[in-house]
């Protein structure tokens, strides 16, 4: 006789990811049919609601829920005691500090103690700001990686830290590169000639990947969020990061990469761009604009390299009755670049972060038609870790997609890199075996990846999936793929 | 070239606090939660707001540059204009009504000494019809008083002066331990001691202090600091060192030996001597910082006996209240904490001034005193550099290698971390009458902190400088 136990702990806190170990620990534990420990944000009651759960209407977001589904009553003290042991465990190493002092509670305590370096700041969204105006408060420089930053809290960080002088990385910047240090999701480069400015995440990763497998380093790639240039932001933090780049003697090429931005802000940037005595490429993303794997290209020819050929791996299995591409991304940048590459060729294509607002999709991400889904978009994100780390959701939709007769094609991206899943294909490749259409994907990462670029390139091939280095052409061979059948 | 950062400062996923790690740069992990229920909207509008880092800058180094000089001693009615029917007290504004057994016993002593009634019994109906009674909280009128902080025309006051801008606080003298006019306590014993006090005490060290000259009250708290004062709690080296000051000009006062020694006896029998001079110290530091637009930092916490408040720089004279919590601590003789009347009087200004708990790892003596552990005292001391905004220079704890006092609450960072300032207090009897009952550690209620958030928020949005009008 199954039963449910769900507990609503006040006052107790442990951010995303830590819980989603947690709640993986204790799933592992015997007689746990399922098992989830997870902040009472709106998203998480969902979630829990749709396994089944009943949460108690008193839980606030500061709440921590523990919701257990055991084969029998027994099992709920070892449940719990896993539970225990998994959050002591958790909280030993945050504790675990070399002066055995209590750890500083706020980014501004943290600079106190030591006034150094530059600040990380992934709390909830609604909170970000409050962090990272401490770190400009000690005239030190900051990267959001939250996401859910509201667009004027943007701007009031980048206001003050244009007033001093620093630079405001983000908020929603997945990834950055400061002086070979890879912050967030970032992949392991090597020094060299390009500077990026990036206004994208997933695109910088692209482009990165690219140049390394080109022989070509990365030195610096300053996130600067995907909303800075446009026409409210005004571009305040690529400024400062161009501004920085030009002045360091190691970077002979500037990269900016975007999506497209306002046009009067664009002009604006350009014309700053042309003060600077190093010169600038701009890879923008849009409709009649070259694709970042162009973009990579275009970089090449203007540094004098030989252009490599892209990576290609496994063959795709042969296309069934389907007719629609199913995209499923974690980077939404990639999924930008393969809605605008397919929907040149296809026609519209549905999506939660669509090209133009008619396209848009409901909350059960499905329609009749070519759709494309970001993973990592702010709505799906709030109170749970990032796709690229929690590959649950896209996983469950993968299972509906390839069990729906409409799919052709799926086209999937995996972005490997710090931070990122340790082993995304171990989770993905098993997935991808049940599968009857056929799988491209896209595999960004480089060669010093601590997940092994080859190795997961591997484990994708040998479970049936073609795969590729660069996201447009992914995309290509995927509208290859669905083409005899349209 | 850009360099590579020495440093890394992670607040929010470990995941990525790890990832750095494995690069080999050093990371300082945040120990995040979320903050108080409620003020996440006004966090972010304060914390936004352009005039908060300077303002806060300049209430802090405004508090930090005063030093405080005690130039005389006179009578609160010279000083302060009191007249009969006025009484100060301790902590927000509070009606007779209200009142608790202390205050309502201090006042009761109060009436009985200024005449207004003979026995103190019979002032209870005064105060009830309130007719010719005017209460009023020390911190209008440039005054601290500790415990019930009773102030009355007839009573003679420390005379506390920033010879900068010629700023002035004031405060009574102490009476000592035990059954005491601010515990509550309004026996005869009481009165006698009090009418000795005016008659006596403020006359003969209102000579010493004109012939000695100026005293540097903010000096002597600097060397008591290292001396295992807290300057709430325990005033012992303060009082030595103030005694070793004033003795000659005591001595050469020209009063009647008799007295002389009267006075000598009862400073150097009387360990807490020292506190009603740390206490306007503390008020002149902070009265500096007042009513500076944006700033978020706290410039008083005091309490009536019935509720606890604080008034914040940025906030002019607005008083955020919440009822006073009663004390964790030691109680002295038979009594426990049925006995105990919730928090009392004005000398938490210590603590607002990064003193008293702030301090308590410079003060090992007393820790069992208010029921803690010396590692508890270092820990606090260095917990509440989390709710400050800087550290005090010229006040330095040996112990953690000579690091400043933590200084300046900020309600931003108390709304951020939950963690409330921690308060040496002594415990007064819940009873009128009745008087110390014991001692030990208090905080804030918590909800005073949100209010305050919330009305530095309203006046952030007020001036226009806010983004969160739809939000």
């Amino acid at each position: 006789m199954s039963h449910t136990h769900v507990e609503v702990r006040g006052g107790a806190y442990a951010d995303s990811v830590t819980l989603l170990q947690v709640s993986r620990t204790v799933q592992a534990t015997e007689g746990v049919e399922a098992a989830q420990v997870a902040m009472a944000t709106a998203l998480n009651i969902e979630v829990l609601e749709q396994m089944g759960f009943t949460v108690p209407s008193e839980a606030t977001p500061n709440d921590m829920l523990v919701a257990l589904r055991l084969a029998s009553e027994e099992a709920l003290d070892p449940a719990l005691g896993a539970v225990r042991d998994a959050l002591a465990e958790a909280g030993r190493a945050r504790d675990q500090g070399e002066t055995g002092l209590e750890p500083p509670r706020t980014t501004g305590a943290a600079f106190r103690r030591t006034g150094e370096g530059l600040a990380l700041v992934s709390v909830p969204g609604g909170n970000a700001l409050v962090e990272a105006m401490d770190a400009l408060d000690a005239g030190r420089d900051v990267m959001i990686f939250s996401d859910n930053v509201p667009l004027a809290e943007e701007l009031a960080l980048k206001q003050a830290a244009t007033a001093r002088g620093l630079l405001v990385m983000g908020p929603d910047c997945g990834t950055a590169v400061v002086g070979g240090l890879g912050l967030g999701f970032a992949n392991s480069t090597s020094p060299g000639p390009v500077g990026m400015v990036a206004a994208s995440g997933t695109g910088c990763q692209q482009l990165l990947a690219l140049l390394d497998h080109a022989g070509v380093g990365v030195g610096s790639a300053l996130g600067v969020g995907g909303r800075d240039l446009s026409a409210d932001v005004g571009g305040l933090s690529t400024r400062e990061a161009l501004r920085r780049l030009d002045a360091d003697d190691e970077v002979e090429l500037i990269v900016v990469v975007s999506k497209p931005p306002d046009p009067e802000v664009a002009t604006a940037i350009r014309e700053y761009a042309g003060t600077l005595a190093t010169p600038v490429e701009f890879a923008l993303l849009g409709p009649g604009q070259p694709d970042l794997t162009a973009a990579a290209e275009a970089v090449l020819t203007r540094l004098g390299r030989e252009l490599p050929t892209w990576p290609a791996r496994g063959a795709a299995a042969a296309a069934g009755d389907g007719t629609l591409l199913r995209g499923l991304f974690v980077g939404g940048t990639l999924c930008d670049e393969a809605m605008l590459i397919a929907s040149a060729e296809l026609g519209p294509v549905r999506s939660n972060i669509p090209l133009s607002p008619e396209l848009a999709l409901g909350s059960d991400l499905d329609a009749d038609d070519h759709l494309m889904v970001d993973f990592g978009d702010d709505s799906l994100t709030a109170g749970r870790a990032h796709p690229m780390i929690d590959p649950t959701l896209r996983l469950e939709h993968l299972s509906r997609v390839a069990a729906d007769p409409r799919t052709g094609v799926l086209l999937l991206d995996v972005v490997l890199g710090h931070g990122a899943d340790p082993d995304p294909a171990a989770t993905l490749a098993p997935a991808l075996a049940d599968v009857r259409q056929p799988v491209v994907v896209a595999l960004v990462g480089t060669a010093l990846d601590p997940q092994g670029l080859d190795r997961q390139a591997r484990a994708l091939t040998e479970a049936g999936a073609e795969v590729h280095l660069s996201n447009a052409r992914a995309t290509r061979r995927a509208l290859e793929l669905l083409g005899g059948h349209r | 070239m850009t360099h590579t950062p020495t440093q890394v400062v992670s607040a929010g996923v470990d995941l990525f606090a790890d990832a750095v790690a494995a690069q080999a740069v050093p990371v300082s992990r945040v120990a995040w939660q979320p903050p108080m229920t409620g003020t996440e909207q006004d966090l972010a509008t304060v914390a936004a707001d352009p005039l908060r880092h300077e303002a806060n800058e300049r209430a802090l180094a405004a508090m930090l540059g005063v030093q405080a000089v005690l130039v005389d001693v006179a009578p609160a009615s010279e000083v302060l204009g009191l007249e009969r029917g006025e009484f100060l007290h301790a902590g927000p504004p509070i009606a007779w009504e209200q009142a608790s057994g202390p205050l309502r016993g201090a006042l009761m002593g109060a009436a009985a000494l200024e005449g207004l009634v003979e026995d103190p019994e019979d002032a209870v109906a005064l105060f009830a019809s309130g007719e010719g009674i005017r209460l009023e909280p020390c911190h209008h009128r440039g005054t601290v008083g500790p415990m019930a902080g009773l102030v009355t025309p007839s009573m003679w006051m420390f005379v506390l002066e920033d010879p900068t801008t010629g700023r002035r606080t004031h405060c009574s003298l102490n009476e000592g331990l035990g059954k005491v006019l601010r515990y509550g306590a309004y026996g005869p014993e009481v009165l006698e001691r009090l009418r000795w006090m005016s008659a006596v005490l403020g006359p003969v060290l209102a000579a010493a202090v004109r012939g000695h000259g100026p005293v540097d009250v903010t000096g002597i708290l600097t060397q008591m600091l290292q001396m295992g004062d807290e300057a709430h709690n325990r005033n012992r080296a303060g009082t030595l060192m103030l005694m070793r000051d004033l003795a000659p000009a005591i001595v050469e006062s020209g009063h009647d030996t008799g007295d002389i020694g009267d006075v000598l006896r009862f400073v150097g029998g009387n360990d807490h001597f020292f506190l009603n001079l740390a206490m306007p110290a503390c008020k002149l530091a902070l009265d500096a910082a007042r009513d500076i637009d944006g700033s978020t930092m706290v410039v008083a916490m005091a309490r009536n006996g019935t509720e606890f408040g604080i008034q914040v720089s940025g906030t002019g004279d607005t008083w955020f209240t919440g009822p006073a919590n009663l004390a964790d601590g030691l109680f002295l003789g038979d009594f426990g904490p049925e006995d105990a009347n919730p928090d009392i009087g004005d000398s938490a200004i210590t603590e607002t001034a990064g003193i008293g708990g702030f301090a308590m790892a410079t003060a090992p003596a007393i820790v069992r005193l208010v029921g803690g552990t010396v590692p508890d005292a270092l820990a606090t001391s260095r917990r509440m550099h989390e709710i400050t905004l800087g550290e005090n220079p010229r006040w330095s704890i040996p112990v953690l290698e000579f690091q400043g006092v933590p200084t300046g609450i900020d309600v931003t960072r108390v709304c951020r971390t939950g963690i409330l300032p921690q308060i040496n207090t002594g415990m007064a009897g819940r009873e009128a009458g009745v008087g110390q009952v014991g001692a030990g550690l208090v905080t804030p209620p918590a909800e005073i902190f949100p209010k305050a958030l919330a009305a530095l928020a309203e006046r952030t949005r007020e001036r226009g400088q806010s983004f969160s009008t739809g939000a």
